[in-house]
């Protein structure tokens, strides 16, 4: 005789879940959607003025953005881990992976700052160049996402830090999470974009 | 219990410890050859078909894992990688315009 109860905790153990709460979904695709169109209109608008878009990119300090992605493909790995903590029950202990995600997260801010710094520095400005106008318009529009994903793990850092989170409990690191990947998603392919492809 | 800080007692549902560690270090890999190829100046054709292609692999392996889609209803994994997919190659098609122009 099969036991009634082994079925329903298999379906239940294997059954597809969408992590975190459906509105984040709604809100991550479009914004997925936003970038999509800017990345598409930067690509279209390259190949009507290719020498320009080639000889300008040169300007920009290609290994800062390498550092960036790494910071940013850091800081996701470590928001894994919280979720994977707070999942596992120990709510607290994500609060330290959760502060290594923010601690890169700021890292990418500072190393933005310096980036924007230098240029406005060299007179580079919106209206300086086609060119600029896309890479500072992209990658600021990208960068105030940061700064409010850097919001998010605050929050999440302090509900983990009080034991708000658990197994049956998922709902609002998950939702901070996707956010957070979502933003590092769309700079994997705005780095080749702007600062390699030519 | 010091060893279930870094390895949770039961399965989670976001993968293994080790498969976030393991896709890091392909991720951060993949970051470096994207990186080397900026430095060296390549460029071309086919130079834009591996940095796209690096693209796609990396957004993959954050849609599926990070962001936990491959556990999720179809429809989700599926427009995410379909997002991916479509803006990489209308990036393709306009690095080729370009080239014609």
């Amino acid at each position: 005789m099969t036991p009634v109860s082994a079925p329903d905790s298999a379906s239940e153990s294997t059954a597809r879940r969408l992590p975190g709460d459906l509105a984040i979904w709604f809100f991550i695709l479009a914004e997925l959607l936003a970038f999509g169109v800017f990345f598409v209109v930067y690509a279209f608008t390259r190949a009507n003025h290719v020498e320009l878009f080639n000889a300008e990119q040169l300007t920009l300090d290609r290994t800062s953005g390498a550092i960036n992605t790494v910071l940013l493909l850091t800081s996701s790995f470590f928001v894994v881990r919280a979720v994977q903590v707070a999942e596992a029950g120990f709510s607290r202990r994500a609060a330290p992976w959760l502060a290594a995600a923010f601690a890169c997260g700021a890292g990418f801010v500072v190393v933005k700052i310096f980036e924007y710094a230098e240029k406005i520095g060299a007179g580079i400005s919106l209206s300086s160049s086609t060119f600029y106008m896309f890479y500072l318009s992209l990658t600021f529009f990208h960068f105030m996402h940061v700064i409010l994903g850097l919001v998010i793990i605050a929050a999440m850092w302090n509900g983990a830090r009080t034991g708000r989170y658990g197994p049956d409990n998922m709902n609002g690191i998950e939702t901070g999470a996707a956010y957070w990947h979502m933003v590092d998603l769309v700079w994997l392919i705005l780095f080749p974009l702007i600062y390699v492809m030519r | 219990m010091q060893s279930s800080l870094s390895s949770p007692p039961h399965a989670s549902s976001h993968g293994t410890p080790n498969r976030a560690a393991i896709i890091w270090a392909a991720l951060i890999f993949a970051t470096m050859l994207t990186w080397l190829v900026g430095e060296r100046g390549d460029a071309g054709p086919a130079i834009t078909a591996l940095l796209m292609t690096i693209a796609f692999a990396k957004g993959t392996l954050i849609i599926l894992d990070y962001m936990a889609l491959r556990r999720a209803p179809l429809m989700w994994p599926l427009i995410a990688l379909g997002w991916m997919l479509l803006v990489c190659s209308m990036i393709g098609l306009a690095y080729w315009k370009g080239l014609a122009a």
